[in-house]
């Protein structure tokens, strides 16, 4: 057995084990903190397959951020985990049913895979040459350099989408009062403030 | 990569106005400035349009095939570019007195008018996408830009859940034409789509005219028409009416010529019969109308039936039998939108009607050069806009489609009866209150001007026939 088959059964069996934890574990941070050995696991197994742009961007978003922020949600809602768990309990048959049936309807749609006539797969993407590239930088030739166009037209409509937001709902309100960052700052202790000595016993 | 950039150097450049206007607004006079970038706004579509109208006569391809240059897109950009440019100072004095004029108008009707651009020059189906969602976007927010108007923002509102709607057929007809040709450029899609087709690529033809047909307003996917028009501030209504048209239509050549281009029988009887139901339905509904704008809509719905004919045709002549036809469809609609945009009363804007009673009387001129542009859209012959029905019938008749070519002489002939009550309103009407005397210039030129095309363009049509046929030999080889 060879050393990338160890590393792959190691990762596969940490991911789905992890995954299992994910479910059963009593305590809903331990949920989620099953959940991130998941992704890293999963992160792991991209890496054995060469797609290292996937899993970097597995570890940062979804462990860096979507995982930390589940983590935040679960510590903060007081949510009664418990008795969801035992409500869950009624419909494991259920569910089981719709796991069954939605495994056999995968299995039959890649029993009978067929490709139209005439179709060459991917025929824009083959245009870039793989060679050497790494495919952070593929992935970032076909992005930046093949669909400029299309990356330029998107931002567009993203600021068209902003435009849009503001000017339908931002209101100029006049009767507040505003900070003016500029007027505090050049404010002027010598021309605001004024020193008065007051002698004992009179008073102002 | 310079030499794709130099290709789409003209949308380039609209893009970087707008955002170069919008940071100058912001950071300065914000609402103040927005008259100066409207009418620099109108100044630039100006000489953008004279730019591509002059700039070689070379077809090229950028970015892979995914945007195309050539006549057909130069012609439509220049319709595209003339008509954003006359309804924004058409606009500007209505917008003004309501206290409407913002900055953002100008700048979201420029972005607009790169995603038109980029439409008709879509030479790939994300392109396609992109340029239809940037157009429609910006029309969705300038449609409710009214905000403390009910009907605008219902207006906007409906326009942008039922072109979500139609978003979706258009893209999942995308994926299957994808999914079915391997490809999303439309050279790669017309090398798939030859002779039988399979039923995949059919049904992702289908979703796709679908999709484009509610873009057109064509009947039956025309519902959203009326009401947006209604709802929406007229000169806003007006930019609906015509630009845009113009973008949709002709996005719908080049799909239908460029990437099933192989396969005419296939589309040409779904279009044939939006064209029957748009022309039909227009006609006949407009009839109970008693809001001009509405009944603008219905025209407008009438129209697009006129332009699918020619495009139904499935030839060069059908191609450009509808060029022509939408840009005479569009001047007739600036002079109309010009009346449209002036109408009041006391001070206040009407849009009923019944307003235009005895217009003879009290506006001799604008009943005038009313009552050719109607006599225009009605396609009375001796009007231009006869001569746009003209070459559609014609194209129609020459590809075969003898049945099609009846039918619309038949809804024409229905048709003209709406417009023809107008007339009648205007000449021989009861009194009413009349309407305010005053008229601003630009709208003034904008009317009479369009109304003497109408009559002055019988002569040569201004030379386009020949421009509009070099475009359609282009799109159909």
């Amino acid at each position: 057995m060879s050393i990338a088959e160890i590393t792959f059964y190691l990762f596969a069996i940490t991911t789905v084990t992890a995954g299992l934890f994910v479910v059963v574990a009593r305590n809903p941070v331990h949920s989620v903190l099953w959940l991130i050995l998941t992704f890293l696991s999963t992160a792991g197994l991209f890496v054995l397959v060469g797609a290292e742009f996937v899993a970097m961007l597995l570890v940062i978003v979804y462990v860096g951020a979507v995982a930390v922020l589940f983590l935040f949600v679960v510590m903060m809602l007081d949510i009664d985990f418990a008795a969801l768990k035992a409500e869950m309990a009624k419909y494991v048959p259920l569910a089981g049913l719709i796991g069954v049936v939605l495994l056999m309807q995968l299995a039959l749609a890649f029993g009978v895979w067929e490709t139209a006539d005439g179709v060459s797969t991917a025929a824009n993407l083959g245009a870039i040459e793989r060679g050497e590239m790494e495919n952070t930088a593929a992935l970032g030739m076909i992005l930046y350099d093949q669909y400029f166009l299309l990356f330029q037209l998107s931002g567009l409509i993203l600021l068209v989408a902003m435009i849009g937001a503001i000017l339908l709902t931002l209101r100029h309100r006049q009767d507040i009062k505003r900070q003016n960052v500029l007027a505090q700052m050049y404010r002027d202790p010598a021309k605001t403030m004024e020193i008065k000595d007051v002698k004992p016993g009179q008073g102002l | 990569m310079s030499a794709d950039l130099n290709i789409i150097l003209p949308e380039i450049l609209l893009s970087l106005f707008a955002m170069g206007a919008l940071l100058g607004a912001v950071y300065t006079g914000k609402d103040k400035l927005a008259l100066p970038i409207l009418w620099a706004t109108a100044g630039l579509f100006v000489a953008m349009a004279f730019w591509i109208g002059v700039s070689g006569d070379t077809d090229r391809m950028a970015f892979g095939g995914m945007f195309t240059d050539d006549a057909f897109s130069r012609f439509a950009k220049v319709t595209i570019l003339l008509s954003a440019a006359a309804v924004l100072l058409l606009g500007q004095d209505y917008m003004t007195r309501n206290d409407m004029l913002k900055f953002e108008y100008p700048v979201l009707v420029t972005l607009a008018v790169v995603g038109m651009m980029t439409m008709v020059s879509a030479g790939d189906l994300m392109v396609l996408y992109m340029g239809l969602e940037l157009q429609s976007l910006a029309l969705y927010v300038v449609a409710s830009m009214r905000r403390d108007n009910l009907r605008s923002t219902e207006a906007g509102l409906k326009y942008f859940v039922l072109g979500a709607l139609s978003s979706g057929l258009l893209l999942y007809g995308a994926s299957l034409t994808y999914g079915y040709a391997g490809t999303t450029n439309f050279a790669g899609i017309i090398a798939a789509a030859e002779g039988d087709i399979s039923l995949g690529l059919l049904f992702g033809l289908v979703f796709m005219a679908s999709g484009l047909a509610f873009k057109v307003s064509a009947a039956p996917f025309h519902m959203w028409t009326p009401d947006v028009y209604e709802g929406s501030p007229t000169p806003v209504t007006a930019f609906f009416a015509t630009a845009p048209k113009v973008a949709a239509m002709g996005l719908f050549a080049r799909v239908v010529h460029d990437a099933f281009g192989g396969v005419v029988a296939d589309w040409q009887q779904i279009i044939a019969l939006l064209a029957v139901a748009s022309m039909f339905l227009g006609a006949i509904a407009a009839i109970g109308q008693t809001d001009i704008k509405r009944l603008m809509a219905y025209s407008s719905i009438a129209h697009m039936g006129f332009a699918l004919m020619g495009l139904a045709a499935g030839t060069a002549a059908g191609v450009q039998g509808m060029l022509i036809y939408m840009a005479i469809y569009v001047t007739m609609n600036i002079g109309t939108f010009a009346f449209i945009l002036s109408m009041r009363r006391d001070g206040r804007d009407v849009t009923d009607i019944a307003a235009l009673n005895m217009l003879s009387k009290s506006h001799p001129t604008h009943a005038l050069a009313l009552l050719v542009l109607l006599f225009s859209l009605a396609g009375i012959p001796p009007m231009l806009g006869f001569f746009g029905k003209l070459y559609v019938l014609q194209a129609a008749v020459d590809a075969g489609l003898f049945w099609l070519a009846v039918l619309g002489v038949v809804a024409s002939v229905i048709g003209a009866f709406y417009y023809l009550r107008l007339v009648y309103f205007m000449y021989f009407g009861t009194e009413g209150e009349p309407l305010d005397q005053a008229m601003p210039a630009i709208q003034w030129v904008a009317m009479v001007g369009c109304a003497a095309i109408m009559v002055l363009g019988i002569v040569n049509l201004f030379g386009i026939e020949g421009l509009a046929a070099a475009a359609a030999e282009t799109l159909v080889r």
